[in-house]
């Protein structure tokens, strides 16, 4: 019961937590480019645009890093059996991600948001950039230590049993981390530039400075149309090195009960859950799993039974499956929604080649509830590979079952969850209220709320930046 | 030295420049509805921090984080004790976070009066919070042979820990009121100063008692040892410069008296990280709850190459916006300056027509 209830709290955490991560990374980078643009071609209409979607950058952020506190708490308050177990090789990413990546991020934060009048350009501009860098470096130590979970490397076991590292290199360098990483940072520059282009498209289709908004449009399609393409080539990269180190992970992600060679890929089926080993298949495509699985056309995929028998004589008795529906449907969520995306971009570029972007009535109302995808597929992205782990909290060495606090109570558990909750929803509607809203407004002027010292009088002291 | 003692000191340290440098925001946080009557005056004293809160917030995080990876049972047994203060904690640590971003963004007054006292309140709770959590480090819970907890939320309301609790929040608001001092105008400045006093007092008495009760506690010694001993000459200092015009000074004697007691709370923890109040033996130590030698290894060299180039950009950031802060001028002075929020294009509240 403690160790489901503190299961369903980090899920939850974490997934909320995740709406929001991909899209700092993601608009950071693409304020930082429309920054970059107005700092070389110095049209006005960059800096406007910078301003616009820096304040959605801002108003995101804002939830990202508080709800990242709670998962760092969180391993040592609900997992603390883990962290025990762990903390020799799992803390130092961690602690390297603060001192790396969280001091960068938080303090040229500071300085870009107050920095406007204050720093010459090309400084100012590069703080937005080391904005950037900071939130994918810190992205890049939790994949490293997520990576560990998945796939545990560069460790010995102690006297006790205990792993201890010894070769942090191996960390950095896990197929598992690189693959995995690429495919996290890709899936983040899609979200922002969907989301770019869901607000540019927005304000095109209400011919507000259509001209301004085109170039915003552009700029997401450019990204857009590379990394949907990359990420689903990464993504099944990733799945062939999950299918060599955690293959029930992906026999589960295909439903394949039984060991098949050459396999046919699922497009559609009903049933198939846990205790259903007979789904009825309703289309598939020959070979295809056999490919995405081993790189091969007429590769073998070890089935779900087979697996559970190895485990079984490995690690003693027990269910090693992972929930074959969350892994079937998690998988299916990903692949489709990306293949609509690529279909997506493809016409956008078509469109912005003819020059006829503004005019396309359909691909600006598509474009607008395409903003819904990217959370669905990272959403989907993590329930595949975290779900897949299980009933491994760090795979082959530690179950999830024997890593939660000893000490915490169900009750505490329920408090903290309800409270979480609670937090969660009230962020949830002021952020989604926020975003909405300043995502509708007009663009600024190019020094609205910009008060250059020099315009407000000779010899005067500059005008501090105020919010709050 | 072995690397688990240089590990302590490290997070000693980050622990010490947590409260030193968010010990201000705290302040600030707590004091602004105090300091500013006017809406304008409230933003004034927020601005002061506005740049930098969340770069010193990074030092909490980052010594939770170090003591994950240098002392992983201190961090599983800690943070698996201290669930509920945590939890407050955490909660604290959301509402005044995105207060900072939100509150400006709408002119709505449920949502700015909200934001207001999510501010406030929580600037208050995390120290008090995390005071109680480290005066608990040191006076002892239960904690059975395997290292796990086995009291409950009321066990960790310690007296001892309490006292320490409220001995940081008052130590954080005479931080607060210093640093407006340095930082402000009038007329945001001399309610700063006028508050500033009567708190630099009432934090003097409250160190006293703490270091008297520390001594108490640990046992080690009969008389105070030296960095005590500073924290109560600093705290008292901090209470006489506050109301003189030396602002920089008073400022510095509240950093020393706040890094001074926090400070002294590790040097009587040592070699201890946890002490158990149920039998000495299953005290968590340097020695018994630390990683192995090679992880510190490896986290010592990239503290040694990381931590000085974070101290030089930090350090730089505070250079950069080291002017005090002042109200900008009503708009009707100025028409050619359209609002007054580089920061945040489109600029809520024009100050020109504050709000009570």
């Amino acid at each position: 019961m403690t160790n489901d209830l503190a299961r369903w709290q980090f899920a939850t955490t974490s997934i909320y937590h995740f709406l929001f991560v991909p899209v700092t990374i993601g608009l950071a980078f693409l304020v930082a480019l429309l920054q970059t643009a107005w700092y070389r071609n110095e049209k006005p209409e960059y800096k406007r645009l910078t301003r616009f979607f820096g304040t959605l950058l801002l108003i995101n952020v804002a939830v990202g890093v508080v709800t990242g506190l709670v998962q760092e708490f969180e391993f040592g308050m609900n997992w603390s059996a883990y962290s025990r177990f762990v903390g020799d090789v799992f803390g130092a990413p961690l602690a390297m991600e603060g001192l790396a990546a969280f001091f960068l991020e938080s303090t040229f934060l500071g300085l870009w948001l107050f920095g406007w009048d204050r720093l010459p350009k090309a400084v100012h501009l590069a703080c937005i950039w080391l904005v950037a860098a900071g939130t994918m470096l810190s992205a890049m130590f939790i994949m490293v230590a997520n990576s560990w979970m998945q796939h545990p490397v560069g460790y010995t076991l102690n006297s006790h049993g205990q792993p201890q590292l010894n070769n942090v290199g191996a960390l950095f360098t896990n197929p598992t981390f690189l693959w995995g990483y690429v495919h996290v940072i890709l899936a983040a520059l899609i979200t922002g530039s969907l989301i770019m282009l869901a607000v540019s498209a927005w304000q095109i289709r209400k011919r507000r400075e259509v001209d301004s908004f085109l170039h915003a449009a552009r700029i997401s399609v450019i990204v857009l149309l590379p990394t949907i393409l990359l990420t689903m080539f990464v993504g099944s990269e990733l799945g062939v090195v999950e299918a060599k180190y955690q293959p029930a992970k992906i026999a589960a992600a295909e439903a394949q009960w039984t060991t098949c060679k050459p396999c046919s890929f699922s497009v559609f089926q009903i049933g198939g859950g846990q205790n259903d080993k007979t789904p009825s298949q309703i289309i598939e495509i020959p070979h295809l799993l056999s490919l995405l699985a081993t790189n091969s056309v007429n590769g073998e995929v070890v089935g779900l039974n087979e697996l559970q028998k190895q485990d079984e004589a490995k690690y003693g008795p027990g269910n090693y499956v992972p929930d074959v529906f969350v892994q079937y449907w998690s998988m299916r969520i990903m692949a489709y929604l990306a293949t609509l995306i690529v279909l997506l971009a493809l016409w956008g570029g078509w469109l912005l080649h003819r020059g006829r972007l503004a005019e396309s009535k359909w691909f600006l109302r598509l474009s607008i509830w395409a903003v819904v995808t990217p959370f669905l597929m990272n959403t989907a992205g993590w329930m595949l590979t975290e779900s897949g782990r299980q009933p491994w909290i760090v795979q082959g060495l530690m179950k999830t079952v024997n890593a939660n606090s000893p000490s915490v109570t169900s009750t505490d558990i329920w408090i903290s969850l309800v409270v979480f909750v609670l937090i969660y929803l009230g962020l949830g509607a002021a952020d989604i209220l926020l975003m909405t809203r300043y995502a509708r407004k007009e663009l600024g002027h190019e020094d609205a709320g910009s008060a250059e010292s020099g315009a407000a009088g000779a010899g005067a002291t500059p005008i501090p930046a105020l919010t709050y | 030295m072995h690397l688990h003692t240089l590990w302590f000191i490290v997070l000693a340290i980050l622990w010490v420049g947590f409260f030193v440098l968010e010990g201000f925001d705290f302040g600030v946080g707590m004091l602004h509805t105090l300091v500013g009557r006017t809406d304008t005056e409230r933003r004034v004293a927020i601005n002061t921090i506005g740049p930098w809160w969340d770069g010193n917030e990074v030092w909490l995080i980052v010594a939770g984080a170090g003591t994950f990876a240098a002392f992983p049972s201190w961090y599983a047994t800690m943070f698996s004790a201290l669930y509920i203060p945590l939890l407050l904690v955490l909660a604290a640590l959301i509402a005044r976070g995105v207060a900072f971003e939100f509150k400006g963004r709408s002119e709505d007054e449920r949502w700015r009066a909200t934001w207001t006292w999510c501010m406030t309140i929580g600037s208050l709770l995390i120290p008090l919070l995390l005071g109680v959590g480290l005066g608990d480090l040191l006076v002892g819970l239960p904690i059975n042979s395997s290292h796990d907890f086995t009291g409950n939320f009321l066990d960790l309301l310690t007296p001892y820990g309490l006292w320490t609790g409220l001995t940081m929040v008052a130590l954080c608001l005479l931080h607060g009121a210093t640093f407006l001092m340095l930082r402000t105008t009038d007329p945001v400045r001399a309610r700063a100063r006028a508050l500033a006093t009567p708190l630099g007092w009432a934090a003097s008495v409250l160190v006293v008692v703490y270091v008297i009760w520390t001594l108490s506690v640990a046992g080690n010694a009969d008389v105070p040892g030296p960095v005590q001993i500073l924290a109560v000459i600093a705290v008292i200092f901090a209470a006489r410069l506050a109301s003189t015009e030396s602002n920089g000074w008073a400022f510095t004697c509240s950093s020393v008296a706040i890094a001074a007691t926090v400070g002294s709370l590790f040097i009587e923890l040592y070699p201890n990280v946890m002490i158990s109040s149920t039998k000495a033996a299953y005290n968590l130590t340097v020695n018994n709850a630390a990683s192995g030698g090679y992880a510190l290894k490896v986290m010592t060299i990239v503290t040694v190459l990381l931590l000085p180039a974070v101290l030089v950009y930090q350090g730089w950031s505070f250079y950069v916006f080291r002017g005090r802060v002042k109200a900008p001028p009503a708009r009707d002075d100025r028409p050619s300056v359209p609002s007054a929020s580089p920061g945040t294009p489109p600029a809520p509240a024009a100050p020109a027509a504050p709000q009570a």
